[in-house]
């Protein structure tokens, strides 16, 4: 279990004051300015050592991705936040924005001055409306603190704004949020160009997840090195699991990269309902990734290789629990409706794709199917996945491909079933 | 810098910033696509032009991917590129199915059967069948104007039709909305799009979506005979392809031509087809009593004869009109030479170009292709947008590349593209000479012919004249000083010399009763005083032939092979798809019959005897499709014309853009758009 003295987010569940105040009584903004002495490649040095992976989903190294940013180039460097949370599972970033802003805002800070950016837009979800005004609250704070803004006292010049979405999950997609930021519409772009190289307003810009985002100060302050030890190899640092569903109490929590996740669920969310022979699977990441069976359940650790390794993905570590009573195809089935109705139409795959992939589920939840289909779906997800603009594509297929590499018989049971029923019915 | 690439095997070397997808096809391979259009933005999103990279996990969309970003592989050796590798083919297939789950299998209904890209498609990189069992997504059809027929179950989302309207046609009123599979392109308030180009849309449409409503379920494209002919409706020369079925036009459509009109054509060049085939001078009329009778062309031609016979040469006169070609306007300039007649003028608006000062002082120098180099455009007296669209595009093209300066004296109106309004009165043009040159690399001056038609025309274009010397608008190895004509037969007419001769009349003079025979090759655009004896020669009848008192029917630019020189001076020839209709002749071999019937016979029996003629006398008539550049002296000439200038406003001479000649105004679309678009600018003034 992870030490308190190791937790970065001290006040995840609101008991103390978010105020500015109190966060720094909490140790937030202490030293900042020794920090941004130390210069623009010691901090992006120290993110690389620290083996800091995106929190926002794919898992790639924070501090390469900075690195990526040009040195010297006429056009504005711009870092945006990705706070656009809408991963079905996923609920941490809201408890940093309305808890600990102030961390989000010094780790922006600190960022953008890594990459030379002045200016920095943190793109919140639309149903984010509380989220925000505490957000805005804090930002308001540090600006009349001299924390940022112009001629502030850390010597770099440093403009924070809000904006906020308008709901869409395909926003979250990182060229699509810069469309969207800019006054377009939320479609993703093609790749490449990257957006490091051509990205908002056609300058170069980083998008981070609000997670990476916010642990960036505590990693420089207390150094790469305590942030490396802690987790495994190539998965260090602490991470924020949210885990809902079937479980006794459903919570977010700051835990080492690599805990079991039989430990995570029976020590922080009280077990799963039923206890754990009652668990029937675990989506491990948030919707988009494939499901994890009970069998694989037993000793699985929560980090991203492990998750891999059982084709399952660790995502945003939003754990959906699911125990015996669920109707698993129904559930996948919720799922495939919620990427079909969420797919932005751009590019083929996807905009047909997923509602034909959904149309087939729907039958199959009720059994009105046939066995031929299981295989037709199948293909039609590999059909999906990698053919598309952005991971859309993946995201809707993966869900399914769990499905039918882990619960094959459930659907043939229900095919009979049904078919079955109305064999009788018709003798 | 040359990038090298093993597509399917083959080695092949590149330059840098070509694509993927035309490097593959380079290396001789087929890349299908639907999205893709090389005169549009990159929106790779109909992902069909799915290629296997070596090193790459996934499939890579072609069109999108630049080779620079492909670098070599560790080893240094080329990357390979596989286009029909099981990876290939499936993700091709699989993205040629889902295209299909949602289109319906209306084929022998749709239009676009037998030219569409989807069927094309299906048929070479598609499987057979479909596996898909749901219900087919039924989409409401839009209304997005009067020229272009919706089907939208059809469409396959590739927004090619988005990209044209708000890129080339600078009208951003077709968009998609919605998302996903309820994603539909619509135009928001299902307002009609009036733009002079929208029918293009309807050419780049991969599948039946959009359709060409005037001629919905008219024809089928594989029983259609095919034509590649040219454009008359303005001075552009647009390249068209002219479809017919027996001996009826069925459509005009767009050739390629990088030169002049890159691929588009105007709604007028396209729609007016319908006009060809209506008001039609079939045979020739006489007027007997004061009402015009049915006659033949022996009565006719020696009703002309006679008169021209009995008439003195002073009071003898000739207009040529808007859609002469060349070959007429020579026969008739050689018919009227021989009766010693210097009463000849092809200007009928009168406009103040004097062939005399030299070709630069009347033609389009820098070419519609200059334009792309050009760096500041200053719009004199024209609109450009509605004199001639295609052109405009030209320019819009370059705005949107950046770095170009704008600036019009005339009419403050729409052009779709931001500009600098500097005056409505020529008297503006009085800034610019005292100016020190301009800073810009490439200037231009285009100045509209039309605004040049009132008394002080010549004194205008002297002033421009100056002013462009002053700007710097003549450098070596650039003439950015340009007369935008509206009317095909204007240029060949100057270049011909279809101009008063010693102490002769101008058209004007004859036209108010200047003179007693008047030979009218179809000028429609010109009041002709009571008194005079006309005789028209033209194909519709419109307000020449009204007033004529004999009627020879000619044949419109479908019929004949003339040349035609557009504005920029290039030589240009239609091609006959069909014959005149009825007894009416082409019109060169009319002149040559009524030359023998005066005694005074032409001296060729054949087109290519005539054109022999024609080119002995203006060589540059011969150079077809080329571009001669004009001595720029005849500027310098011009300037000294410069003077005293009016403050009275400068006009374009198109105020109803769909209703511009004969062949227009006979048209019912064309009719119906003037209309539509009467009404909407009510509305708009209404509202304001």
């Amino acid at each position: 279990m992870l030490a308190d003295a190791d937790r970065i987010f001290t006040n995840l569940y609101g008991f103390h004051d978010s105020g500015l105040k109190a966060a720094m009584k909490r140790g937030q903004w202490d030293g900042t300015k020794l920090l941004i002495d130390q210069g623009h490649d010691w901090i992006i040095n120290e993110v690389k050592q620290s083996g800091l992976r995106g929190r926002g989903g794919a898992g790639f190294p924070t501090g390469l991705k900075w690195s990526f940013m040009p040195k010297a180039d006429p056009r504005p460097s711009y870092l945006v936040i990705n706070a656009d949370e809408s991963e079905p599972g996923s609920c941490k970033d809201r408890e940093i924005l309305r808890n600990d802003p102030q961390l989000l805002i010094e780790g922006a800070l600190l960022a953008s001055f890594a990459m030379r950016a002045h200016t920095c837009y943190i793109y919140l979800r639309g149903e984010y409306i509380r989220e925000r005004e505490a957000l805005q609250r804090a930002v308001d704070e540090a600006y009349a603190a001299k924390l940022i803004g112009k001629n502030n006292i850390h010597g770099w010049d440093f403009d924070l704004y809000l904006h906020h979405g308008a709901g869409a999950y395909i926003c979250g997609e990182e060229t699509a949020l810069l469309e969207s930021l800019e006054g377009k519409k939320g479609q993703p772009r093609l790749k490449p160009p990257f957006p490091a190289n051509v990205g908002l307003y056609g300058a170069p810009t980083t998008i981070n997840n609000v997670e990476s985002i916010a642990v960036v100060p505590d990693i420089l302050r207390r150094g790469a090195k305590w942030f490396e030890a802690l987790g495994k190899p190539n998965n260090s640092g602490t991470k924020l699991f949210q885990i809902s569903g079937h479980v006794n109490k459903p919570c977010v929590v700051e835990e080492e990269m690599g805990i079991p996740l039989r430990q995570l669920i029976e020590e922080h969310a009280g077990g799963v309902r039923g206890g754990w022979n009652n668990l029937m699977a675990v989506i491990p990441g948030g919707s988009s990734v494939p499901l994890v069976p009970e069998e694989l359940c037993q000793d699985l650790t929560m980090d991203f290789d492990a998750l891999l390794k059982v084709k399952s993905g660790l995502g945003t570590a939003a754990l959906i629990v699911m125990d015996k009573s669920t109707d698993i195809v129904r559930a996948i089935a919720r799922i495939s409706y919620f990427y079909k109705h969420e797919s932005c139409g751009q590019c083929t795959p996807c905009r047909e794709g997923t509602g034909w992939m959904w149309r087939v589920l729907e039958r199959m939840a009720e059994g009105r199917a046939e066995k031929r289909e299981i295989d037709l779906l199948f293909d039609v997800t590999k059909q999906v996945e990698g053919h598309t603009i952005c991971a859309l594509g993946d995201a809707a297929a993966w869900p399914v491909q769990g499905l039918i590499r882990h619960f094959r018989g459930e659907i043939e049971k229900r095919i009979d079933t049904y078919h079955s029923g109305h064999k009788q019915a018709a003798e | 810098m040359a990038r090298k690439l093993i597509v399917d095997g083959v080695d092949i070397e590149v330059e840098d910033g070509t694509t993927l997808m035309h490097a593959c096809e380079a290396a001789g391979a087929e890349i299908p696509r639907f999205c893709y259009h090389e005169r549009l933005s990159i929106a790779g999103n109909c992902r069909m032009c799915l290629v296997e990279v070596e090193g790459s996990p996934k499939p890579i969309a072609s069109c999108a991917m630049l080779v620079n970003d492909l670098p070599p592989n560790r080893d240094g050796s080329p990357k390979k590129v596989f286009t029909t590798s099981k990876v290939a083919r499936k993700a091709r297939e699989g993205v040629m199915e889902f295209l299909l789950l949602n289109h319906p299998l209306d084929c022998p209904i749709c239009d676009q059967g037998g030219e569409c890209d989807l069927q094309d498609q299906a048929m070479a990189f598609g499987v057979g069948g479909s596996r898909y069992e749901e219900n087919k997504r039924a989409v409401e059809d839009k209304y997005i104007g009067p020229l272009i027929k919706t089907v939208m179950t059809r469409c396959i989302h590739c927004t090619r039709c988005v990209r044209y309207m708000t890129e080339i046609a600078g009208v951003e009123e077709l968009g998609l909305i919605g998302r996903g599979e309820d994603a539909e392109i619509t135009t928001y308030l299902e307002k009609g799009i009036l733009t002079e180009m929208s029918a293009n849309a309807v050419d780049l449409c991969p599948v039946g979506a959009l359709t060409h409503r005037p001629w919905a379920h008219n024809a089928r494209p594989w029983e259609l005979k095919k034509t590649e002919s040219v454009d008359v409706m303005d001075a552009v020369g647009s390249a068209i392809r002219v479809d017919t079925r027996g001996r009826e036009v069925m459509r005009i459509l767009p050739r390629n031509n990088d030169a002049v009109n890159e691929e588009w054509i105007s709604d007028k060049t396209r729609h007016v087809v319908d006009g060809l085939k209506t008001q039609r001078l079939d045979r020739p009329y006489v007027r007997r009593n004061g009402r015009l009778v049915p006659a033949t062309w022996a009565e006719a031609l020696d009703a002309v004869a006679q008169r021209l016979k009995s008439t003195i040469p002073a009071k003898i006169g000739a207009i040529a009109g808007d859609l002469a070609g060349a070959e007429e306007m020579f026969a008739l300039k050689e018919l009227m030479a021989g009766l010693g007649v210097a009463n000849l003028d092809c200007r009928q608006a009168g406009e103040a170009l004097d062939p005399a000062l030299g070709r630069a002082s009347y033609l389009f120098n820098s070419t519609i292709e200059g334009i792309e180099a050009a760096d500041e455009i200053m719009i004199i007296g024209a609109n450009p947008r509605l004199e001639a669209p295609v052109l405009n595009a030209r320019i819009r093209k370059r705005a949107r590349q950046g770095g170009l300066l704008v600036g019009v004296i005339g009419e403050a109106v729409d052009l779709g593209y931001a500009y600098n309004h500097l005056g409505v009165s020529p008297a503006a043009l009085q800034q610019f000479i005292e100016h020190a040159p301009a800073a810009k690399e490439r200037p231009m001056f285009i100045i509209g012919a039309g605004s040049l038609a009132r008394p002080d025309g010549a004194a205008i274009l002297g002033l421009a004249a100056k002013a462009a010397q002053a700007l710097g608008v003549l450098k070596d190895g650039w003439n950015g000083f340009n007369i935008l004509h509206t009317a095909a037969a204007r240029v060949a007419g100057l270049d011909l010399g279809f101009v008063p001769g010693a102490k002769g009349l101008t058209a004007a003079q004859m036209a108010s009763g200047g003179v007693d025979v008047l030979f009218n090759l179809g000028a429609d655009e010109i009041d002709i005083a009571p008194g005079a004896f006309v005789i028209y020669q033209g194909s519709h009848g419109d307000r020449g032939a009204h007033r004529a008192d004999v009627i020879l029917p000619g044949a419109a630019y479908t019929e004949k092979s003339a040349t035609y020189v557009n504005t920029e001076g290039r030589a240009q020839q239609t091609v006959r798809a069909v014959f005149p209709p009825g007894e009416a002749r082409e019109d060169w071999t009319i002149l040559r019959a009524l030359s023998a019937e005066i005694g005074r016979a032409l001296p060729f029996d054949t087109l290519e005897q005539l054109r022999a003629k024609l080119y002995a006398a203006v060589p540059q008539l011969a150079a077809l499709n080329t571009v001669t550049p004009a001595d720029a002296g005849a500027i310098a000439a011009l300037a000294k014309q410069a003077g005293a200038v009016r403050d009275e406003p400068m006009r374009t001479s198109v105020q109803d853009f769909y209703l511009t000649n004969p062949i227009a105004r006979a048209s019912q679309v064309m009719a119906e758009l003037s209309a539509l678009r009467h009404a909407s600018t009510k509305m708009l003034s209404a509202a304001e």
